[in-house]
């Protein structure tokens, strides 16, 4: 079991819970993630990793509640235990194993699209520590959905917002801001790390290989068990069939098949949104007579 | 004579009542029954069954103990050589084993040993476990990865040695292949894998799950950090293959893998559980083996039409006999000979069928089989909304490449000899990992091996 040391809200809908898992905090990378259960009846979710200290051993998930399970999830409270926590999953970010004199002369830019600004933050964090200032942009809705600009704030080169009303920051699109960067402010890139929505990966990786920048995204496909076992992560990269929990989540974004991958996300959209309206009804207090939450 | 009589018949579920239902399949004999089958044991001076058992259970002896109704005896007598007689009793191929070299089969039918085996571990789970002589504690550690068949009988095996045993499990729920592959009515899980997996921690054995070896610790960490003195790898099959068709990513091709892990692990087909499954109306699964006929029958008992596609004819069939016959009985359409060459889709990217191409067998491969081939010009399309692929797997490659001098063979499978012995000192390995996918005993008996090997590997460390 694995203690709530913490729990907030950092937006609306978006929760950040710092979990007691020295295993797991000792181990984790940027880029890993984890696989959490909220219930002996619940679901394995894949969540990003936003911060982990292997001193205190602790690991912070961000949770978006978009379904059953995360809002679940998102009742538990601080001092409440999760029966499972597993990781870290995935492969590190491939930038820490650059040696010291490449990392440094690296000029990467971070995109982070919404909830994406969570695993984001681990990643600039390890540059920030070995000596390395990224810059970030941070995309989301409005003002009121962004998440983690101080502690971003504090370990990123330059911090650039793009809301989509203006409310804070560049008006716009994430992929209008890069071309603003680099056409106008002079800026230049080797590296992007673009982790968000996946259709916003895809248009950051189409407008990144318009400049020939390397672009890695993360992808956050559906995963039951997160070691291999059952492919439901499979993703198209170069024309090749890969497993996101194994061989990424980190793959290069010019070469994969996003239309495939958000075709293939949608894969349980239909009986995911039947187990919310049934799960509203039920708190609704309404009991059915006719056997349709069956 | 006792042999005059015929095998005992098993009791099982009508076929039409257990395709809509999660329930076991087979009864199991009750005490009257298991008795007097167990008075048809010729006891052979040389008994060509216990030879052709992967952990070489004292056969005749036990049936002896039914017959004569002493089933804690009986218990006893299997427990010094298999931890797990309820499950094996319920999953060995025993046609192809111990009840294939029954000297009563040659003429007639062979004793129904695993029957009788799960019987008697049936009756010690429910009459409270005999206790199982263990040497006293030794105070070596010895670590094992992955809480399956191998896993649970190489742990069982050293902690009656008197070794200090924990088991790592990658998964939230400790079992392997017998919580996530094997379908509840073929082999259930609270009432018996849970039960004998419990039988494995009161020896002593410590199983700790949630720990994904190669990410969560790895080998160096474990033998360098947590000091333990040997790691025995039972991390089972992996990655389930696919065939590298057209069409395989469209929505409603999964794994085979997927599929039962969903509804045996996750328990998906049970409302009060949060993971979904797609079922859809009509299901192929393309294979032959036990994996294909698991996913089969459960797709029929979630309401879909099922059937399977395999490319070789009846005969070849991998499939234990039993499973195939369940399947048949339970209105699973078999489609031999024919072989899946594209998976069709409609505009938005989902299954709406799948084309086929007709086989023929022509000559024997490496593995003895006649090998199919295509009749040209054979195709022909199916419809379907749903294909799951039971085409085996490959080996996971978490541990190997995170364990430096860890070898492995072109296919990925861990290299080791007999004993378990891999290419890394103090490391082991048997089971699937090694073997690439076979059965739940050959995992057991890979297991015991390696305990042994490790024993003696220790003990020449001290010397």
């Amino acid at each position: 079991m694995y203690k709530i040391l913490q729990k907030r809200e950092l937006a609306p809908n978006i929760w950040m819970m710092e979990i007691e898992a020295p295993r797991v905090a000792r181990s984790a990378r940027p880029g890993q993630f984890v696989i959490v259960r909220a219930s002996e009846n619940g679901e394995r979710i894949p969540l990003t990793i936003s911060d982990y200290d292997a001193e205190r051993g602790t690991v912070s998930i961000v949770i978006q509640t978009i379904g059953v399970s995360t809002r679940k999830l998102c009742t538990l409270n601080e001092g409440e235990l999760l029966p499972d926590f597993v990781g870290p999953l995935g492969r590190p970010s491939e930038f820490i194993h650059d040696d010291p004199a490449t990392l440094c002369s690296r000029k990467i830019l971070f995109v982070a699209g919404g909830v994406g600004t969570a695993p984001v933050y681990p990643q600039v964090k390890w540059l920030h520590e070995h000596g390395v200032q990224a810059d970030v942009i941070v995309g989301a809705k409005n003002k009121e959905m962004l998440i983690m600009q101080e502690q971003m704030k504090a370990v990123a080169g330059n911090l650039y917002v793009a809301t989509d009303d203006g409310s804070a920051g560049f008006k716009g699109m994430v992929p209008d801001l890069i071309k603003e960067l680099i056409d106008h402010q002079g800026k230049q890139y080797d590296l992007v790390v673009a982790i968000g929505p996946m259709i916003m990966m895809k248009f950051v990786a189409a407008t990144t290989k318009a400049y020939g920048i390397r672009t890695i995204v993360s992808l956050n496909t559906l995963m039951v068990d997160g070691t291999g076992m059952c492919g439901a992560c499979r993703v198209t990269v170069g024309g090749k069939t890969v497993f996101t929990c194994v061989d990424g989540p980190e793959f290069d974004g010019h070469q994969v098949d996003f239309d495939e991958a958000m075709r293939r996300q949608g894969m349980y959209r239909t009986l995911e949104q039947r187990a919310i309206k049934i799960a509203e009804e039920r708190a609704a207090g309404h009991v059915c007579k006719i056997g349709l939450d069956k | 004579m006792a042999n005059k009589i015929g095998r005992v018949p098993v009791r099982e579920q009508d076929p039409k009542v257990r395709a809509t239902n999660f329930e076991e399949v087979c009864y199991g004999y009750n005490e009257q029954e298991a008795r007097l089958e167990a008075s048809r044991c010729l006891h052979c001076r040389k008994p060509r069954c216990v030879e052709q058992c992967p952990v070489s259970v004292k056969i005749p002896l036990f049936i002896a103990e039914v017959a004569e109704g002493d089933f804690a005896r009986a218990a006893a007598i299997i427990a010094e050589d298999s931890s797990l007689p309820s499950i094996c009793g319920r999953v060995c191929p025993q046609e192809n084993q111990c009840e294939g070299a029954c000297i009563l089969g040659i003429k007639g039918e062979p004793v129904a040993i695993g029957k009788l085996e799960r019987f008697v571990g049936d009756w010690s789970i429910r009459n409270g476990n005999q206790s199982v002589e263990k040497a006293p504690s030794n105070g070596h550690k010895v670590a094992i990865i992955g809480s399956g068949p191998s896993g649970l009988a190489c742990a069982s095996d050293l902690a009656k040695m008197g070794y200090q045993v924990k088991i790592f499990e990658a998964l939230h729920k400790a079992g392997g292949v017998l919580e996530y592959g094997i379908p509840e009515f073929r082999l259930p899980k609270a009432a018996i894998v849970a039960k004998e997996v419990e039988n494995v921690r009161r020896l002593g054995v410590e199983i700790e799950t949630d720990t994904v070896v190669g990410r969560t610790v790895t080998i160096d960490s474990l033998m360098d950090d947590e000091g333990y003195e040997a790691v025995f790898v039972g991390s089972g099959a992996g990655l389930p293959r696919f065939m590298g068709i057209p069409g395989e990513n469209l929505n409603g091709v999964v794994s085979a893998n997927e599929f039962l892990t969903r509804a045996n692990l996750m328990k998906a087909y049970d409302d009060e559980y949060d993971t979904p499954i797609y079922v859809g109306s009509k299901v192929v699964v393309v294979g032959g083996g036990n994996v294909a006929m698991d996913a089969v029958r459960t797709a029929k008992r979630l309401g879909a039409e099922a059937v399977i596609v395999y490319r070789r004819s009846e005969t070849e069939l991998p499939a234990r006999a039993e499973e195939g016959h369940h399947a048949k009985e339970e209105g699973i359409e078999f489609r031999m000979l024919t072989n899946p060459v594209e998976v069709l889709g409609d505009e938005k990217g989902w299954v709406r069928g799948i084309r086929c191409i007709k086989m023929e067998l022509g000559e024997p491969d490496e593995s003895g089989r006649r090998s199919p081939v295509e009749v040209k010009g054979s195709e022909f399309d199916m419809e379907c909304d749903v294909v799951i692929m039971a085409l085996g797997t490959s080996p996971n490659p978490l541990i190997a490449t995170t364990t430096p001098g860890l070898e492995t063979t072109r296919r990925g499978c861990i290299v080791a000899n007999d004993e378990g012995q891999t290419t890394r000192e103090g490391v082991f390995a048997g089971g699937d990992a090694v073997t690439g996918a076979a059965t739940v005993i050959l995992a057991m008996g890979a297991g015991r091996k390696a305990a042994q090997a490790i024993d003696e590997y220790i003990k020449s460390k001290q010397a």
